[in-house]
């Protein structure tokens, strides 16, 4: 579910709305991070946050951690289905294409073969489709991601630039309908985190 | 190499220390990497017990350091072999295709032998990342990414060639579907067409492939930077000498913060969230799925530029699988041609490029190797049993007969880099030993530059008509121009070296059996540490419980 807070995030004109957590310096809070020792720990750390309800939260990791998708409970993307779509797109782009072109606004005739013949179109198809679902792809994977971004409030955390070595952090959000400052610190303790840390946000 | 006594080493081998004559003994813990006997046991894919962090610090080190003098060297060599085949390409711009060796019976000659042999190369980068991923083979990890450079590089060096060789290059515009004066259209039923799209899109498509499987990587860079930055360690930008200390270049800001910038804005902020991570290895699978079809379509469509024409030689049926075969076995030669001298000189890749790797490498360049010499018997079979008699004289009278064919030497050259040479591979030393594969793979290099030459020089120099018979012979500018295209290809190379992440990092930790959330990853103890070294007192990975 976006919210207008997201929205926010990209569009400086938008205001963003009154925090509800502001850290001892006044700072607007975005949320807490702990570290993880082992994929396996965060994996198991992930499956009680699930269980837990929360909605905001994200688990951060070198490289894809197998499974973590069900272990957070995530829904699957629907970029499949977007590139399949782009395909069609394309191919119906480069047929519309090429039968205007050569069939209908200036007849090419070589070799008295049919203006209207399919076979000669399939290479310019079959290229157009796979161009298009690639744009696609990887357009797609980043507009979802919310990606690019100039900086994130997580970034303002040194140990949080060490996740692209080795490091396997868990992030909750404190826009989390059940972020509470003192229950998800405890359920990030009992988990297994160390080295919890509150993350402020820049206004 | 210290001295034994014979008597000892017959001792050691009765206790059962040493190997046998004529018996392989595996390192007991893969450890080298080479294969292990029992085949339920895999070799590890990384070597060494590397931790995550010390696969980081390896990559990310030669993007960190300072330029080094050997490779300052290497760059000054090749940028001006770039310049001068540049400046060719502005010579033929200014005076004429004449300026090259062709003529009207070979009109196709070098520049079309050099397009079809750096698209080729460009293959085995795309097929590594699309086709291995795909058939889920792990050891893609660490070749793909310096492949995927090298396919890139290899489609810009093949776009110069029919680009220049149009004639009148201000004109090349034509090639795309853009209204002009004329009123006329580009001709679809052209496979020089079907030729322009599927290499503009390959390139494109391979660009972004690329680009995307860097992504997390050059977030890594960038997160390095600014924790370098954060920690005060910068380092001057400094003007390279090549005798006594380099110049510290004022003003300019530092490597560290000129990294932090670069690479934060080529990774587009990245940062590593698991929900990012689902959706971009979906969109990495989509990707590796059509680029499969489109890597076989690309050297297929390549083909048709010759198999639709009537002329013998060329007009075959045989031509795009065999095309695409060769492409592969010459991109995969070009892989192993540049990674194995990066191997020797390049600190810690031996541990992220095993001999493992480098043997299944060569075992496909033994399999399209054969695949190739089946195309050219069967070529050979086809002219003779098809009955016609044209097609039977290029193959017999215009190749492969010293006594008639004048390019004979160019088809023999192409026989003994191409089909002879990969036959050293059914020995399993020859395919752990990085120097026969080097020298292999630049008889290969060359092998497949001569096929190219000999489908199309060979073809056309002597067709139908007796009367328009005539020889091809280049001039300095054609070979100067190759030769520049070379140095384009080892400039760009070179600087992908030394200043991108050369393996795929995300994805080697992916492989690494510390990564597995289930805790029995090959070998390794269930609550072995990621952060910290316990991984390193853990087993050799690979061997299984």
């Amino acid at each position: 579910m976006i919210t207008l807070a997201d929205i926010a995030d990209y569009m400086p004109m938008i205001k963003r709305p009154a925090p509800k957590f502001i850290s001892e310096s006044g700072a607007r809070i975005y949320g807490v991070v702990a570290e993880f020792a082992d994929p396996p720990a965060v994996y198991h750390a992930a499956e009680k946050f699930r269980d837990a309800g929360y909605t905001k939260w994200d688990v951060y990791s070198p490289f894809p951690v197998h499974g973590i998708e069900e272990a957070m409970g995530i829904k699957r993307t629907i970029l499949p289905v977007a590139a399949f779509g782009a395909a069609m797109t394309g191919v119906a782009g480069a047929l519309l294409m090429q039968y205007f072109m050569n069939d209908w606004d200036y007849q090419f005739i070589v070799q008295g073969k049919p203006t209207s013949a399919w076979e000669p179109f399939i290479p310019i198809t079959f290229e157009m489709g796979v161009l298009a679902t690639a744009f696609t792809c990887i357009g797609g994977m980043l507009m979802l991601n919310g990606l690019p971004r100039w900086h994130h409030p997580l970034f303002n955390s040194e140990r949080f630039l060490k996740v692209s070595d080795d490091r396997l952090i868990i992030a909750v959000e404190a826009a989390d309908p059940k972020f509470d400052p003192d229950a998800t610190r405890r359920l990030l303790e009992e988990t297994g985190g160390t080295h919890i840390e509150l993350i402020e946000d820049e206004d | 190499m210290s001295s034994i006594h014979p008597d000892q080493v017959t001792a050691e081998r009765l206790a059962g220390l040493r190997e046998r004559p004529g018996e392989y003994v595996a390192s007991p813990n893969g450890a080298d990497g080479t294969a292990i006997e029992d085949p339920a046991v895999r070799a590890p894919l990384v070597l060494d017990d590397l931790t995550f962090s010390e696969v980081t610090d390896t990559v990310c080190s030669y993007a960190e350091c300072g330029p080094p003098k050997p490779w300052l060297m290497m760059i000054t060599i090749t940028s001006m072999i770039a310049a001068v085949g540049t400046g060719m390409i502005l010579y033929l711009i200014v005076t004429g295709v004449g300026v090259w060796g062709l003529n009207n019976q070979v009109d196709w000659a070098w520049d079309i032998t050099n397009f079809v042999f750096w698209i080729g190369i460009g293959h085995a980068g795309t097929l590594i990342s699309a086709i291995l991923c795909l058939l889920k083979q792990k050891w893609r990890t660490a070749v793909n990414r310096s492949a995927e450079a090298m396919t890139i590089f290899a489609v810009i060096c093949a776009g110069i060639f029919p680009g220049i060789h149009v004639g009148r290059v201000w004109m090349a515009w034509m090639l795309f579907p853009i209204p002009n004066s004329n009123g006329i259209w580009p001709n679809f039923r052209s496979p020089l067409l079907w030729d322009v799209f599927a290499v503009s899109t390959y390139a494109t498509v391979s660009l972004l492939f690329w680009y995307m499987g860097m992504l997390p990587d050059l977030a890594t860079l960038r997160d390095r930077a600014h924790l370098r930055l954060a920690q005060g360690r910068e380092r001057r930008l400094k003007l390279p000498m090549p005798v006594g200390k380099d110049i510290v270049i004022p003003y300019l800001p530092s490597a560290e913060r000129v990294a932090a910038f670069v690479y934060g804005f080529f990774s587009l902020g990245w940062r590593f969230s698991s929900r990012h991570w689902h959706r971009y290895e979906a969109a990495y699978l989509v990707l590796a799925g059509i680029s499969t079809p489109l890597v076989l379509s690309v050297h297929s469509i390549v083909s048709f530029d010759f198999a639709t024409s009537i002329l013998p030689g060329w007009h075959t049926t045989i031509f795009p699988p065999y095309f695409v075969a060769g492409a592969i076995f010459g991109g995969f030669a070009m892989v192993l041609f540049l990674l194995i001298p990066c191997r020797k000189f390049m600190p810690g890749f031996k541990n992220l490029l095993t001999i493992r790797h480098l043997e299944n490498m060569a075992k496909i360049i033994l399999l399209t190797g054969m695949m190739v010499g089946f195309a050219y018997a069967m070529e050979f079979f086809i002219a003779w049993y098809g009955g016609n008699e044209y097609e039977w004289h290029v193959f017999i009278n215009n190749r492969a007969n010293p006594a008639e064919a004048p390019y004979w030497w160019a088809y023999w050259a192409m026989i003994s880099c191409n089909v002879l040479s990969p036959q050293v591979f059914w020995f399993r030393k020859m395919r752990q030993s990085p120097l026969a594969i080097w020298i292999v793979a630049g008889c290969v290099t060359v092998g497949m530059w001569f096929e190219r030459f000999v489908i199309i020089v060979t073809s056309l120099h002597r067709a139908f008509l007796p009367g328009e018979w005539g020889m091809f012979h280049p001039t300095w500018v054609d070979i100067l121009t190759f030769v520049g295209s070379c140095g384009i290809f080892a400039t760009l190379f070179l600087l992908f070296l030394k200043y991108l992440p050369v393996f795929a990092m995300a994805e080697l930790k992916a492989v690494m059996p510390a990564a597995d959330p289930h805790g029995h990853g090959e070998g390794h103890d269930p609550v072995a540490s990621v952060a910290g070294g316990a991984s390193a007192e853990g087993h050799p990975s690979g061997r299984g419980h």
